[in-house]
């Protein structure tokens, strides 16, 4: 009896005990729970509850590959995936977005998490629900540049894809319904809410902040806090943060409710993962978060629709912050990264792509398309 | 040992949720019960209306193409379509009581002849003294996600970057626009600019008596030449783009205000 033998036996030991309250509660060691099925209390009741669309595990994999499949566009180069990318919390890394044929997006693409909570989307406010936000990237000739039918042709025309909804969802042919809740699975289930700041307000392990820290988020409160509020760091409003003397290139939220008192306002973004987002702002102009910083300091330009809570007394815009105000605040924003998020492998594109995987399973002899 | 997963924070306990199904079939039972005992209702009988559509521009009928039409403002256009949602059928009664159809979206399109006889099935059979619709999609299912049948955006109705339906779809030439073209779809749900109007067509004393025996028909005109004049006159020279907000919500005042009329019913 050797040594590695008892070693392995009592891993295994260890491994049973490990999974046995899991059993008890019903989710036993083949019922993983589906990513993004349970909620951080922390956000409070999300827009968009489970029970609108109960996650699923193959539901899931479905909107995840379909996220990631660049078929879908009009020229099969663009899917959701090449400008939400999830190392930078599903945000990208370029200023303005390239769609089909390389024509530039007018906004930089901003990051995908916590949707469930959110009432709105994009800059302005204008896709009002989760599951039918996907109509407009997959339409915007300047991102996926398709249409719903040709979307759903070319679906219906992959054998693979047409098993794979009709084993979650029964009827063919593949509908916008089903593509919509698909790719709703996908989008709700990106939860972000285990940053070190998680593990600090939970007092857990590895969430103890250091002095910078613990002052930057002291700044954070008093100075960014009343925008940047909740545990999900937005209050969901939109406002002028005076980038612009005329908002000519991008009005913001006045193209979508028509009221001249909206001209250049955009939403207040989460700050979740702020240090992976750059560039920032709604047109990707800061590409650092110090310029970011700067900007709220010294560099505001003036306009009538300028959020009050940027003039000061004495007519000065901005929020004043030292030079060790702004690392404080630099020290707390990176706080904010959740890098299981930015790693988790169920979110990441599935391997090998969903093209190559299902072609090569209807290959076998004996599979049936 | 299982892994954490990302954003799993505090896991719900699911032991909970075990007791909702049991608990949730005592409630309904126990509510099927007391319903049951409260109002013993007899066998509703029901029977079919008909709402057929006919497209006119003023006295003429519609034909998609190049006809020309004028707009009663001077100017002249062309068709080449014409779409929009009708929803939430009511049926009202002399008593002041109203039947509303549920569930009830239709698309009219004049593009589908099929389209413009809508069938309303399951009518308490009785007698109606008038109708009403709302013009577009109440605001509810603006918000509520995908969608089937005739409110799937497949239907090209959806409009998606600033999202809601597109209530009422009126597009085609007009040589006083400046581009030679004139697009105008009518939506929004918010206000200030919410474009969503009730239409009660008047049955003029008439009645309609539905019954297992009778499938009447409420035979309406729905003119196009409506939407250009009315409160606000409409002229292509001013406006020939229309996607929701102000200009919208004086087209949708203008079709409220006569573009549906119940030209006969037909008792059947």
């Amino acid at each position: 009896m050797s040594w590695l033998r008892v070693g392995l036996l009592a891993c295994f030991g260890v491994l049973v005990l490990n999974l046995l309250p899991a059993w008890r509660t019903g989710l036993g060691p083949t019922r993983q729970p589906v990513p993004g099925a349970q909620l951080p209390r922390q956000f409070g009741q999300p827009v968009y509850a489970p029970a609108q669309n109960p996650p699923e595990r193959r539901a899931f994999e479905l909107g995840r590959q379909l996220f990631y499949d660049a078929r879908l566009s009009a020229d099969g180069t663009v899917s959701c995936g090449s400008c939400h990318q999830q190392a930078r919390a599903f945000a990208s890394p370029e200023r303005l977005s390239q769609g089909v044929g390389g024509r530039p997006g007018l906004r930089n693409a901003p990051a995908l998490q916590n949707l469930r909570w959110r009432r709105t989307f994009f800059a302005d406010g204008g896709p009002k629900h989760l599951e039918t936000l996907p109509l407009a990237p997959l339409t915007n000739p300047r991102e996926m540049g398709t249409t719903l039918p040709a979307v759903l042709a070319k679906l219906n025309a992959d054998s693979a894809y047409a098993r794979q909804f009709a084993a979650v969802y029964g009827q063919r042919p593949i509908s916008s319904y089903q593509l919509l809740r698909a790719l709703a699975q996908f989008t709700a289930a990106l939860t972000s809410a285990s940053s070190r700041y998680d593990y600090h307000v939970r007092r857990a392990a590895g969430g103890r902040f250091t002095a910078p820290e613990r002052r930057g988020q002291a700044l954070f409160r008093a100075k960014c806090g009343s925008c940047h509020a909740t545990e999900l760091f937005t209050d969901g409003s939109f406002r002028n943060n005076g980038l612009n003397r005329r908002f000519g290139q991008d009005s913001g939220r006045v193209v979508v409710t028509f009221l001249p008192t909206d001209r250049g306002r955009f939403a207040v973004p989460s700050l979740r993962n702020v240090a992976r987002t750059a560039p920032y702002m709604h047109d990707g102009r800061f590409g650092t978060l110090a310029q970011v910083l700067a900007h709220y300091d010294h560099g505001m330009v003036a306009s009538p629709t300028l959020d009050p809570i940027f003039r000061g007394p004495n007519g000065r815009l901005g929020i004043p912050l030292t030079a060790a105000e702004q690392r404080a605040l630099l020290a707390f924003l990176a706080t904010l990264t959740d890098e299981a998020f930015c790693r988790a492998p169920e979110f990441a594109a599935p391997r090998p792509s969903p093209g190559g995987k299902v072609r090569a399973a209807v290959r076998q002899p004996g599979i049936a398309p | 040992m299982a892994t954490q997963l990302p954003g799993a924070g505090r896991p719900a306990p699911r032991r909970g949720r075990r007791f909702g199904w049991p608990l949730l079939a005592v409630l309904v039972s126990w509510g099927l019960v007391a319903g049951c005992g409260k109002a013993p209702e007899p066998a509703a009988t029901t029977g079919n209306l008909y709402l057929e559509l006919e497209p006119t521009v003023g006295t003429a009928p519609l034909v998609l193409g190049p006809t020309l039409y004028p707009t009663g403002n001077g100017e002249q256009f062309t068709i080449s379509t014409f779409k929009y949602y009708l929803s939430n059928v009511k049926l009202h009664r002399a008593d002041g009581t109203h039947y509303a159809v549920p569930d009830s979206y239709f698309l009219v399109d004049a593009g589908q002849p099929a389209s413009q006889h809508v069938a309303l099935h399951g009518i308490p059979a009785g007698t109606y003294t008038g109708l009403s619709f709302v013009v577009g999609v109440d605001s509810a299912r603006n918000v509520a996600g995908a969608q089937t049948g005739a409110l799937d955006p497949v239907k090209g109705m959806f409009w998606d970057w600033n999202s809601g339906y597109i209530f009422v779809r009126l597009e085609g030439t007009a040589a006083a626009s400046a581009t030679g073209r004139y697009k105008y779809a009518i939506m929004g749900f918010q206000r200030p600019y919410n474009t969503l109007r009730t239409i009660a067509p008047a049955f003029g004393g008439a009645t309609v008596a539905v019954s297992p025996e009778h499938e009447p028909e409420v035979h309406m005109e729905v003119d196009v030449q409506k939407m250009f004049v009315g409160p606000t006159p409409m002229r292509f020279a001013t406006v020939y783009d229309s996607e929701g907000g102000p200009t919208s919500v004086q087209i949708a005042n203008n079709y409220a205000a006569g573009m549906f009329t119940v030209e006969h019913i037909h008792p059947n």
